[in-house]
C-alpha cells in the first residue's frame, strides 16, 4: 500500500476550485464479497476520466454507484457541489451510455433522441430543432427516420450518445462504450467520442478494459483491481511510472525478473548486478525489477563491454518474431536462472545490428527505466 | 477473506425512493395482494374447514325425569351418563356435520309422547346448544317440558378442530379407495400419452413426413374442447347403445377404460408441445458423431435421442400426470361407478353437501399435485440451461421406409382425434341416437334443455373475453414491475412464489376454496359471489402461472438498460412501459389472452362450483345436459365451443400478423 499513497492523485496542479466530482470512502458490498474497497476519487469540471481495470475489479460498479443505479454500501458521492449520495437515478444529473446501446427498438432514431427532451416545457418545434442538431452532431442526420435494427453498431451507438447529451447533463457516463463494436469501428469512434466531449466541455466517466482505449482517449486513468484504486494519473504518468506492479503489467508489457535489493539504488538478478531507479525497500528485500520490452537497449555483436560499463548483460537471441513495426526478441541469459528476458528492438536497430537468432549481444537494461517492486500479493493478506 | 469486518463501522446508505420507486412498489404490493385474497385465502380458509369437527358432547346435557305425577323424586342424570348405561350411541353416531343433531329421548328406552311424566333439561356449560322443535336453547337453565314437547328436544354437536374428518375418510374404504384409483389411473394415462405423444412428435421433427404443418394443427385440436367432450363422444362409440361396443368385448366403457382414452385424447396436446420442443433443440452434430462411428440407429436412439430429449420427457410427465389427477370433467362424465378424487369432490360438496369431507379431499388432492408441479418446476429450470447451449438443428433426410411408417403412425393419431371430434359433431346433428338418424338442428335448441340454454354460450364468450382482457392486464403489469422495479428484494421474491402456486392448485380444490373464502357472510369480498365477477377472478387466479412465466420470458428478452437510460433522461417508468415495453411485448401479450380466453371457455372444474342461474357457462351446460341425459344436446355444446376457440385462434393470429406489420416494422431491417 505504501506505493498507492506514494502516488500522485493529480497528475497536474489542483486548481483552487471544488471538483465537479467528489467520491469519499466508497464501500460496495454483495454478500462478503467487496466489490468496492474504501474508493475515494476527485474529477474535475470537463475531465475526461477513464476507469480501467481487468473483469471484476469494480470499474462498473463504481460507476453505477455515481449513477445511482447500484447504491454503494457506504461512503459518499458529491456532485456539482450537492450531495447525491443516496439519491434515485432519476433526481441526480446524468447521462449514460451502455455496451448494449439499449436504444428503443420500436421508436424511430429521432423518437429515441427526443425521449429525454419530452416532458420539460419544450415545445414541439424546440425539441425538432435540437435533434435535428443532435443528429448533425453526431454525423448521422440522414438517418433520423429509420430504427435502430436498421443502422449498423457504431451508428446506434453513436445515437445512444445523442440521446445520452439531449438534456446536456453535467455528467457524462460511459459503461464500455465500444466494446460490442468491431476493431476498425472501435478506433475511429473512440477518437470521434473524444472530439465531441472535448467540443461540448462535458464532465465524462468511461469504463473500460482497454487499456488503448484509455491511453488514447483519458485526460486521466484511475486503474483498479480487487474493488480499490491501485494509481490514479495521466495516460503517459501511468505507463512510465506505474506505481505498482499490478499496474505496471497491467498498462503495456512488462518483464518481471526476480531480484535482490542491495542498497538504495542496487540490486542483484541472478549472479549480476544492476543499478536501478530509486526506492525505498531495505536492504536483503526480495523484489521484482520490471522493464518495459522496448526500454531494453541492444548492442552490437562486435560490441565489448569496458571496465566502467553498467547494466550491461550477455544475453542469446532465441525466437524472434517480426511484429510489423519491431521485431519481439525472446533473450535468455545463463546468469538469470532460466528467467527469459523479451526485448522489443526496432526494425531499424535489428537491421543495422544485423541481429538474429542464436548470436550473443550485450543488451543494457537502463537504469532508470529499471524499476524495483513489491511481488503481487497473493489473496488478500496485505489488504 | 475477513473483509466484511473491515467495513468501517456506521450505518449503510439507504436510498432514498423515486417517485417511480415508490409507484412501483404500491402496484407490486396491490397486485400481491390480489393474489394473496384470490389464492391464500381461500386455500387457507378450505384448510381450517378441513380440520374443523362436529361432536356430540354428551357431558354438556343434562336431564331429569319426574314420576307420572310430575313430581321430579330422582336425582338429574348426565346424558353422557345415561349412554354409558345404556350404549345407545357408539363413537361413529357421537361424530357430526355442523348440522348433526341427536335426539335426546333416544336416552330414555321406556319414552312415550302419550305419558304423564314430566322432563327437565338444561345444559352444564353455556357452550351447550339443543333444539326445542326448531326453537334454539343454550345455558344452563332448566327447563321443564312434558313429554309431547321433550320428543322434540335434538341435542346440537360443538364444534372443535382436529384430524376427526380425515380419519373418517382414510378409515371409509368407499372414500380412501379414490386415492388409489386416481394414483392408478393418472400412471397409465400418463406413460400411453406420453409414448403416444413421443412417437408423434418424433414422427414430425425426425422423418420427412409430408402435412406437418396440418398434423400439428389436429395435435393441439384437443386443446380446444372441454376435457368431458371425449367422454361424451366415447359413450356415442362405446356406451350402452353405442356404435362400436362389440370392439370392447363386454366390457364397459363407464369406467377405467373411457377415462383412459379421453384423458389420452385431452392430455395429448401437451404432452406434444413440451416432446416436440425437446425434440427440436437436439443438436445434429451428436447424430453426425454416431453415425461416424457407425453406430446403429436403435442404439443412437437410446443413447442420444432419448437422452437428448431426458428433461421434455420428464417435464410432461408430470404434466400429464398432473392434468389427470386434477381433472374432473372427464371422469364425471364417463367414470361410472370409479370414483376418482376430483369427482369425490363435487360428490361430496354438491351431492350430499358436505363441505368439510370436499374439503378433506380437496387437501388429499392437493398432495400429488403440489409434488407433481414441483418436479416439473425443477426439471424446466433445467431445461433452460441446455436450451441456450450452441447447437446445430437436425436436418431428416428422406427415407422411404421410416417416412412410410411415420405417416402410418401419424394418421392413426390423427384419425383417433379427428374421430372423436367427428363423431360428437355428428351425434349432435342427429335427431334421436339411435333410432331415427335423420339430420336435424334440434339440439341445438339449447333453451329448451337444462343447462342455462344459449344464454349460457354467451356467458362463457363474455367470461373469456373478461379473462383474456382483466387478466392479461393484470398479469403482464404484475410480471413487469417484479421483473423491472429496484431493490425490494424480499417482496419481488414473495411475488414470484405467490404467482407460481396457482399451477399447483387443482381447479376443483380452487373453487371449493372460493365457496368457503366468499361465500362467508362475514367477508366483506361476498357480494361477487355469485356474479360474473367472480368467475373471471377465479379463471385469471387458476391461470395465472403459464400467463405470468410467458410474460417473464418476454420481458427478459428486453435490454436490462431500458430503465436506466429512461430514469437518466428523467422520464416516467410508465412512459416507458406504455410506449417502449407494452409495443414490443406485443407478441407475448397476445398470446396470454388467448391462452386465457381459450381456457375460459373450457374450463369445468374451478367454475363448477361458482356459477349461479346468471351466469351459467357452456361447458358447465355440457356438463349439466350430460347429467340430464340430454348428450346429444351436451355434444353440440361442446363443439360450439370447439368452434368458438378454433374462430378465437384464426382471429387471434390474424390480429397477429396484422399488428406485427403494422407497429412492430422496427423488427425487420
Amino acid at each position: 500500500m505504501n506505493a498507492l499513497k506514494s502516488a500522485p492523485v493529480l497528475a497536474h496542479e489542483v486548481p483552487a476550485k471544488d471538483p465537479y466530482l467528489e467520491i469519499s470512502d466508497l464501500w460496495k458490498l454483495y454478500g462478503d464479497f467487496v466489490a468496492l474497497r474504501d474508493v475515494s476519487l476527485k474529477v474535475e469540471e470537463g475531465e475526461f476520466v477513464c476507469f480501467l481495470g481487468p473483469s471484476g475489479c469494480g470499474k462498473t460498479t463504481l460507476l453505477r454507484a455515481i449513477a445511482g443505479l447500484d447504491l454503494q454500501t457506504r461512503g459518499t458521492v458529491i456532485q456539482n457541489g450537492q450531495d447525491v449520495s443516496n439519491l434515485p437515478p432519476s433526481r441526480r444529473d446524468f447521462g449514460i451510455v451502455f455496451q448494449s446501446y439499449a436504444l428503443f427498438p420500436n421508436l424511430t432514431i429521432r423518437k429515441n433522441i427526443a425521449y429525454g427532451l419530452e416532458n420539460a416545457g419544450r415545445s414541439k418545434e424546440e425539441i425538432t430543432v435540437r435533434v435535428t442538431e443532435l443528429l448533425d452532431m453526431v454525423g448521422l442526420s440522414e438517418q433520423g427516420n429509420k430504427y435502430p435494427a436498421q443502422l449498423s453498431g457504431g451508428q446506434q451507438q453513436r445515437i445512444a450518445l445523442a440521446r445520452a447529451i439531449a438534456t446536456s447533463p453535467g455528467l457524462l457516463l460511459l459503461d464500455e462504450p465500444l466494446s460490442a463494436l468491431d476493431a476498425k469501428v472501435r478506433v475511429h469512434l473512440r477518437h470521434e467520442i473524444k472530439e465531441l466531449q472535448r467540443k461540448l466541455g462535458v464532465t465524462t466517466v468511461m469504463v473500460t478494459h482497454d487499456q488503448e482505449e484509455a491511453l488514447s482517449m483519458a485526460d486521466r486513468i484511475v486503474v483498479m483491481n480487487h474493488g480499490v484504486i491501485e494509481q490514479v494519473g495521466a495516460p503517459t504518468e501511468v505507463y512510465k511510472n506505474p506505481a505498482s506492479l499490478f499496474v505496471a503489467g497491467f498498462i503495456g508489457e512488462m518483464n518481471q525478473l526476480e531480484a535482490q535489493i542491495l542498497s538504495e539504488n542496487r540490486l542483484r538478478i541472478g549472479k549480476h548486478e544492476f543499478e536501478c531507479r530509486d526506492h525505498d525497500f531495505d536492504p536483503g528485500t526480495t523484489v521484482v525489477a520490471a522493464i518495459r520490452p522496448d526500454d531494453v537497449v541492444p548492442h552490437g555483436s562486435d560490441f565489448v563491454p569496458d571496465a566502467g560499463a553498467k547494466n550491461c548483460e550477455l544475453v542469446r537471441i532465441g525466437d524472434m518474431e517480426f511484429l510489423g513495426s519491431f521485431w519481439r526478441c525472446h533473450l535468455i541469459s545463463d546468469d538469470f536462472h532460466g528467467a527469459e528476458l523479451i526485448a522489443d528492438f526496432s526494425v531499424n536497430a535489428v537491421r543495422r545490428l544485423s541481429l538474429a537468432t542464436r548470436q550473443e549481444i550485450h543488451v543494457e537494461l537502463p537504469r532508470e527505466n529499471l524499476i524495483a517492486f513489491a511481488p503481487e500479493a497473493q489473496g488478500g493478506d496485505d489488504d | 477473506m475477513t473483509d466484511a469486518a473491515t467495513l468501517p463501522p456506521g450505518r449503510d446508505v439507504k436510498p432514498r425512493l423515486s417517485r417511480d420507486d415508490v409507484m412501483m412498489r404500491s402496484w407490486m404490493i396491490v397486485i400481491a395482494l390480489y393474489l394473496v385474497v384470490t389464492l391464500v385465502f381461500p386455500l387457507y380458509a378450505m384448510l381450517s374447514k378441513s380440520f374443523s369437527t362436529y361432536h356430540f358432547d354428551l357431558g354438556q346435557f343434562e336431564f331429569q325425569v319426574s314420576d307420572d305425577d310430575g313430581v321430579f323424586a330422582t336425582d338429574p342424570v348426565l346424558a353422557s351418563t345415561l349412554n354409558d348405561q345404556l350404549g345407545v350411541f357408539g363413537e361413529a353416531d357421537l361424530r357430526a356435520g355442523s348440522d348433526g343433531r341427536l335426539p335426546a329421548t333416544k336416552l330414555f328406552p321406556d319414552f312415550s309422547f302419550r305419558s304423564s311424566k314430566m322432563y327437565r333439561v338444561r345444559g352444564t356449560s353455556d357452550e351447550a346448544v339443543y333444539l326445542v322443535g326448531s326453537t334454539r336453547h343454550s345455558g344452563t337453565a332448566w327447563q321443564e317440558l312434558d313429554s309431547n314437547t321433550f320428543r322434540r328436544v335434538q341435542m346440537r354437536p360443538v364444534s372443535g378442530t382436529g384430524f376427526g374428518n380425515f380419519v373418517t375418510y382414510f378409515s371409509t374404504p368407499a372414500l380412501s379407495n379414490s386415492i388409489k384409483n386416481s394414483l392408478v389411473i393418472s400412471t397409465i394415462a400418463t406413460v400411453l400419452t406420453v409414448t403416444l405423444a413421443f412417437g408423434f412428435a418424433y414422427a414430425l421433427n425426425r422423418s420427412c413426413l409430408r402435412f406437418k404443418g396440418a398434423f400439428r394443427i389436429i395435435a393441439m385440436a384437443p386443446i380446444l374442447v372441454p376435457s368431458l367432450l371425449p367422454g361424451i363422444a366415447l359413450v356415442y362409440l362405446f356406451g350402452n347403445q353405442g356404435m362400436l361396443k362389440e370392439l370392447l368385448m363386454g366390457q364397459s366403457i363407464y369406467g377405467p377404460i373411457g377415462i383412459l382414452i379421453g384423458s389420452v385424447f385431452f392430455t395429448f396436446p401437451h404432452a406434444f408441445l413440451i416432446l416436440s420442443t425437446a425434440l427440436a433443440i437436439s443438436d445434429a452434430r451428436l447424430y453426425e458423431a454416431a453415425d461416424s462411428l457407425k453406430t446403429s440407429p436403435w442404439k443412437t436412439f437410446w443413447t442420444v435421442t432419448i437422452p437428448g430429449a431426458r428433461y421434455g420427457i420428464i417435464s410432461a410427465t408430470f404434466v400429464v400426470f398432473n392434468l389427470v389427477i386434477t381433472d374432473f370433467g372427464l371422469p364425471k362424465v364417463i367414470g361410472g361407478q370409479f370414483n376418482v378424487l376430483a369427482v369425490d369432490i363435487y360428490k361430496q360438496v354438491i351431492g350430499q353437501q358436505n363441505f368439510e369431507m370436499g374439503a378433506v379431499v380437496s387437501v388429499v388432492l392437493l398432495i400429488p399435485a403440489v409434488f407433481a408441479f414441483a418436479i416439473d418446476r425443477i426439471v424446466q429450470r433445467r431445461q433452460v440451461a441446455q436450451l441456450s447451449a450452441r447447437s446445430v438443428p437436425y436436418e431428416p433426410k428422406p427415407q422411404k421406409g421410416r417416412d412410410r411408417v411415420a405417416m402410418i403412425y401419424c394418421s392413426v393419431i390423427g384419425v383417433f382425434i379427428i374421430g372423436l371430434l367427428a363423431i360428437c359433431q355428428y351425434a349432435a346433428l342427429i335427431k334421436f341416437w339411435p333410432y331415427d338418424l335423420s339430420l336435424s338442428l334440434n339440439n341445438y335448441q339449447f333453451d329448451l334443455m337444462d343447462g342455462g340454454g344459449w344464454g349460457s354460450y354467451f356467458n362463457s364468450i363474455k367470461l373469456g373475453l373478461l379473462t383474456a382482457i382483466v387478466g392479461t392486464g393484470v398479469v403482464f403489469f404484475g410480471a413487469y414491475l417484479v421483473e423491472k422495479a429496484n431493490g425490494f428484494e424480499m417482496g419481488r421474491g414473495f411475488f414470484q412464489m405467490v404467482a407460481m402456486l396457482p399451477m399447483a392448485v387443482p381447479g376443483m380444490v380452487l373453487g371449493l376454496a372460493y365457496i368457503f373464502f366468499f361465500n362467508n357472510p362475514a367477508n366483506p369480498l361476498n357480494a361477487i359471489y355469485g356474479t360474473m365477477a367472480i368467475l373471471v377472478v377465479c379463471t385469471v387466479t387458476h391461470f395465472y402461472t403459464v400467463s405470468h412465466l410467458t410474460a417473464v420470458t418476454a420481458l427478459k428478452q428486453m435490454d436490462r438498460e431500458f430503465e436506466s437510460v429512461s430514469a437518466s433522461l428523467k422520464q416516467p417508468t410508465m412512459k416507458l412501459f406504455r410506449r417502449v415495453t407494452v409495443p414490443v411485448c406485443l407478441p407475448a401479450l397476445l398470446d396470454i389472452s388467448i391462452y386465457l380466453f381459450v381456457n375460459a371457455m373450457t374450463t369445468v372444474s374451478a367454475v363448477v362450483f361458482l356459477y349461479s342461474p346468471k351466469t351459467a357457462l357452456a361447458s358447465i351446460a355440457v356438463l349439466n345436459m350430460d347429467d340430464a341425459g340430454d348428450i346429444a344436446p351436451a355434444a353440440a355444446m361442446g363443439m360450439m365451443i370447439f368452434y368458438t376457440n378454433a374462430a378465437a385462434r384464426i382471429i387471434h393470429l390474424l390480429v397477429s400478423r396484422g399488428l406485427l406489420t403494422r407497429t412492430q416494422a422496427w423488427r425487420f431491417r
